[in-house]
């Protein structure tokens, strides 16, 4: 028997076809949730079902992939869907977010600006930001297609209310094209101005949700927000202690039971390029003053 | 505090029935209703359970389509339209900003994890404020009316009492000052002093704003208090209709009497 025991990319040409409609129209309509017929994926849901689909029915042979998972490239989601796609599809893979065509990501987007011709695929746990306020699909689905909005910013409201600003920190409601509501995924806030205009296309899966969806490339992304509580970014105020960058998204890691953490990039593939072209942090792992909102 | 309302406008109807009415299959709910309420004024739909006066406020406030008959509404822009032939958005529209609905239970008509605050500004911001610190003067400004103390502003309404609630449903509805305000049984379920005071503060919003209101109820103490008409309903069908007092004092109908009888009395 000389058949493979996978078609490439793993899926089947049917299921694949399927999967490039729902992302096409996801694409006709930004930020509009697209049903499509998801399937088992050989992994368990919540670590990238949606995302892995959408990849398998983009990628093609020629195709370089990158996976990050919380900006890293070597966390076990990300080593495991980078192996599942070299076993499957045979195609590239990078650690390099520039050299890449096909990042599928996991709540970030990288720090290196995306170029044209790059697909960012994002995993996707909830795609409807309307969900907590309104548990009914059907209500939310209707609400989507008026374009009844209010309720977003009664989140919003209920956050300043109670915590005296904005605290939504992540998953934070964008509007698409001026017209779809979306939840960028659980990308930190930090993220959200990168979709905004991007050259590159970005596309959603949510696997056990069933839904795709997709900012295609320069379409606006605005963040929402009140005229006396306006979008803010938000990172921790420090270098990073590994290449003493002061612009990117940092994780903190904690280095001991005394107190001790460092701040560091939580894009991998960022911090190893500086660092390579010999920039040089503290790595100083002494307790950092987080800066007060206000 | 409103504007005496333009007396040619006053002329004309702002919702009109005719011949409306709902059958289950082959159960007729209601029949034959005909009507029509003016700008500023007080309609109390009486009867008792299953006589169809919930569902004759359904059919008014188009969440429920009639199988006979129509329902017309005078828009802002004064023109009289029939509610079946409103679109889906339109008609979502009017609910949240020339309409309120005030439901018996409170729970169904309130968002019940969310604060009073942001409860009283949902409908601003589905109108479109964009301003935290305006809406939430505005939330503040119509507790203030409704007689819950500001300081509670930021409690979420599962932790006030029924009374409370209630008032705060009203406000919720009122904020976006509609014209047309529906109620169904709005005392139902409050004991006798909360009853009072919510039929006080509600007769006197509604004098305020200039309020036309439907209240159905089986209560013929608030009918008395809160209207200036009363429609007598008995399976499915309007036996008596006139002025309250008229009504109430000097009833025709066998049933009408039955029903005022049956009070006890003070």
């Amino acid at each position: 028997m000389n058949a493979p025991a996978y078609n490439f990319a793993y899926l089947d040409e049917q299921t694949k076809r399927m999967i490039r409609r729902a992302i096409l129209k996801a694409i006709a309509i930004p930020g509009y949730q697209v049903p499509f017929a998801s399937r088992e994926m050989p992994m368990p849901y919540g670590w990238g079902t949606g995302g892995v689909q959408v990849t398998a029915a983009i990628l093609g042979p020629q195709d370089v992939l990158k996976v990050i998972d919380q900006g890293s490239d070597d966390t076990t989601n990300a080593i495991s869907i980078r192996k599942f796609f070299g076993k499957t599809a045979g195609v590239a893979t990078t650690t390099s977010t520039t050299d890449a065509t096909v990042i599928q990501t996991r709540h970030r987007i990288p720090e290196a600006p995306l170029h044209a011709g790059q697909v960012l695929v994002y995993q996707v746990p909830i795609p409807e930001p309307l969900r907590f306020l309104e548990p009914r699909e059907t209500e939310t689905r209707r609400m989507h297609a008026l374009a009844e909005y209010g309720l977003m910013h009664v989140k919003l409201y209920e956050d300043i209310a109670r915590f005296g600003h904005i605290a939504t920190s992540y998953a934070y409601p964008v509007k698409v094209n001026a017209r779809y509501v979306m939840d960028p995924s659980p990308t930190p806030k930090f993220d959200n101005p990168k979709m905004d205009n991007c050259p590159a296309l970005q596309l959603f899966g949510a696997g056990r949700e069933k839904r795709i969806y997709a900012i295609p490339p320069h379409t606006d992304v605005v963040s929402l927000d009140f005229e006396d509580h306006p979008f803010t970014r938000y990172r921790f105020n420090a270098p990073c202690a590994l290449c003493g960058a002061g612009d990117s998204y940092l994780d903190e890691i904690v280095t001991d039971d005394k107190g001790g953490r460092m701040f560091v990039c939580s894009d991998t593939d960022y911090c190893e390029s500086r660092r390579l072209a010999g920039h040089r942090g503290s790595e100083s792992a002494a307790p950092h003053k987080e800066r007060a909102h206000g | 505090m409103a504007e005496p309302q333009d007396p040619m406008q006053d002329d004309q109807p702002l919702l009109v029935a005719e011949n409306v009415g709902k059958n289950y299959g082959r159960l007729t709910a209601c029949r034959d209703v005909s009507f029509a309420l003016y700008p500023g004024e007080v309609l109390a739909v009486v009867g008792e359970s299953g006589s169809g006066k919930s569902t004759l406020l359904q059919l008014l406030s188009a969440q429920l389509a009639p199988s006979a008959g129509r329902v017309s509404y005078r828009m802002r822009d004064g023109v009289l339209r029939d509610l079946a032939g409103l679109g889906e958005a339109e008609r979502r529209f009017l609910f949240r900003t020339d309409w309120g609905y005030v439901h018996q239970d409170a729970a169904q008509g309130l968002r019940m994890a969310v604060s009073a605050g942001a409860n009283v500004g949902e409908r601003l911001m589905a109108v479109g404020w964009n301003h935290y610190g305006r809406i939430r003067d505005t939330a503040s400004s119509w507790l203030e009316r409704v007689e819950i103390d500001t300081a509670r502003i930021d409690d979420a309404p599962r932790t006030y009492s029924g009374g409370m609630r209630q008032r705060l449903q009203i406000a919720r509805n009122l904020v976006t000052e509609p014209r047309l305000v529906f109620m169904d049984e709005p005392t139902g379920g409050l004991d006798v002093s909360v009853q009072a005071r919510l039929l006080d503060l509600m007769r006197n919003l509604v004098s305020e704003l200039g309020l036309a209101a439907i209240v159905v109820t089986h209560d013929l103490a608030v009918a008395r208090l809160l209207s200036h008409r009363v429609m007598v309903m008995k399976g499915g069908l309007v036996i008596e209709t006139g002025l309250t007092d008229q009504v109430l004092d000097d009833p025709r109908e066998p049933y009408t009497q039955l029903l005022v009888s049956s009070i006890l009395p003070a």
